[in-house]
């Protein structure tokens, strides 16, 4: 789950000056399940913005934000009200957002600040464990991962900042290195626990990343395209 | 005045002092330092960018105590260089005639003067010195040929009051595989726990000639003592020391402290628990030769 938050109601309302008739689109997937850009949400923004002057002139759930041609299908079927608008306000992750930079010229404003890819831990309630690093190493780190969940990204044990279990940064926040040394002392591979471990190769997640045409014998991924 | 590394292979007790570098220009104060501890102590750290506070750099300052004729020991931090910033530096620092390394993964920007700063920690402290190895035998990182070889002794560091230690100490052992020649220790005050670490590590670097230096940060009164074990993570001050402290008036707990500090050198020297130390007296180097002294430490 992309993991977003709505950006303040000010701040949306300084991106959207000089701009009138607006257009607001959210997303049927994450916006929607993390409470940002969801039907309600959406319909809430609608109405904040008329109070202060705004004119809505249409609103649409994307069923997948992110996918370029849903969000081009549906700008198409709303042509005339794209037409009359001064811009689009995305409530959304930013590849939501960025769907929409595919399918208009106007100004496209994000309505939320995208965060973390996360797991969801209780309804409201998200966590980052994955960072997209392209090279999935962790079951030599007891399915935990350093990269993501050490907050310097140590791939060889904790740092000197390590109190009481917890995070220098965040005294709340677990020390992700003992949560890998217990978890490999659990599973009895006390090998991993000592193994020195190259540094990550950053090449392979170079931005911006693409697949492409994945399924035929083409397919090529990352740095390879 | 032989070298830092000289001084460790030599077999006697060993005594690096610290050189903090200030934020700004005026340099008077710390070429003071310098030139004041440089012959007392048989090597002096320079730390990088310490608690992720931007100041002037250590690479330019441990060329300056070459310049002076004393022996730094560079250190270098994963945080604000990726791996060709980091052996671009070590190039320089060779060709500035540093030759001790000690390698660290540095504080997270969050705890420093720049928290909006992107940390780095493209290497991690075990690649440094991996990668000091590498230069020393004469390639980079990446494998490629180096016109001319390094010759660094390369020092690391370890926590021996952290907690849980078992990950310490892991990471302590895959720094010895990696090929460290020497570490400090975080600072220790607890002379018993010390000890205990020290039988710990002894095992880890067993068949190897790795030298141990207890890291010493001398306690300037009872609310530094305090705020140290709060605070600082991986220091515990015990509670003997702390009522020690208070047992003087507060303008008279510095010279308790220097007293503790000196008690402790000679304690670990007479009784062989380490190779060394390394003495710290953040901001008020001026002390560390009565210090010395005190302890019978004569250079």
């Amino acid at each position: 789950m992309i993991i977003s938050k709505q950006k303040p109601f000010e701040e949306v309302l300084e991106d959207l000056e000089g701009l009138t008739n607006i257009i607001i689109l959210g997303c049927g997937e994450c916006a929607t399940a993390t409470r940002t850009g969801g039907p309600e949400e959406v319909a809430d923004m609608k109405a904040k913005l008329e109070e202060h002057g705004k004119k809505v002139l249409f609103t649409e759930i994307v069923h997948t934000g992110c996918h370029e041609l849903d969000v081009k299908r549906i700008l198409r079927q709303a042509k005339d009200a794209c037409g009359e608008a001064d811009g689009f306000l995305v409530l959304s992750c930013g590849a939501g957002t960025q769907a929409c930079r595919t399918a208009t010229d106007k100004r496209v404003i994000p309505g939320c600040d995208p965060l973390f890819l996360g797991n969801i831990q209780r309804s409201m309630d998200f966590a980052e464990k994955c960072s997209h690093c392209g090279a999935c190493v962790i079951d030599d780190y007891g399915a935990i991962c350093p990269i993501t969940r050490c907050a310097k990204g140590l791939v060889n044990g904790p740092c000197g900042g390590t109190s009481h279990g917890k995070c220098e940064v965040d005294p709340e926040m677990d020390c992700a290195w003992t949560l890998i040394h217990n978890q490999l002392k659990k599973e009895g591979r006390d090998d991993k626990r000592r193994m020195v471990h190259e540094p990550k190769d950053w090449n392979v997640i170079r931005h911006p990343g693409a697949v492409v045409d994945r399924g035929s014998d083409k397919q090529k991924m990352g740095s390879e395209v | 005045m032989g070298t830092y590394r000289d001084a460790c292979m030599s077999g006697n007790f060993v005594v690096s002092g610290e050189i903090g570098p200030p934020k700004g220009t005026n340099v008077a104060r710390m070429l003071d330092d310098i030139d004041l501890l440089k012959d007392k102590c048989d090597g002096l750290n320079v730390t990088d960018n310490q608690s992720a506070v931007m100041r002037l750099g250590s690479l330019a300052v441990s060329g300056e105590i070459v310049r002076r004729g004393g022996d730094p020991i560079f250190q270098t931090t994963c945080r604000d260089r990726n791996r060709l910033g980091l052996q671009s530096d070590l190039l320089s620092a060779a060709f500035m005639g540093i030759t001790n390394v000690l390698c660290l993964t540095g504080d997270h920007p969050v705890v420093g003067d720049h928290k909006q700063a992107k940390g780095v920690f493209d290497f991690d402290s075990v690649h440094l010195i991996q990668c000091c190895k590498k230069m020393n035998a004469g390639t980079d990182w990446a494998g490629n040929t180096l016109d001319g070889a390094t010759d660094f002794f390369v020092g690391a560091v370890v926590t021996p009051e952290a907690d849980p230690l078992e990950p310490q100490m892991y990471k302590f052992a895959r720094k010895v595989d990696a090929g460290a020649d020497f570490f400090q220790t975080q600072a220790v005050y607890d002379m018993d726990n010390f000890q205990r670490f020290m039988e710990q590590a002894r095992e880890t670097i067993a068949g190897t000639n790795v030298k141990m230096m207890a890291g010493l940060v001398v306690l300037t009164g009872l609310g530094m003592a305090k705020y140290m074990n709060r605070a600082v993570p991986g220091i515990f001050v015990p509670d003997a020391l702390l009522e020690e402290l208070g047992s003087v008036a507060k303008e008279d707990q510095l010279k308790k402290g220097m007293e503790i500090a000196a008690r402790h050198i000679a304690f670990l020297r007479d009784n062989k628990v380490c190779d060394g130390v390394h003495v710290m007296a953040i901001g008020k180097e001026e002390i560390i030769p009565e210090i010395l002294a005190r302890a019978g430490v004569v250079r």
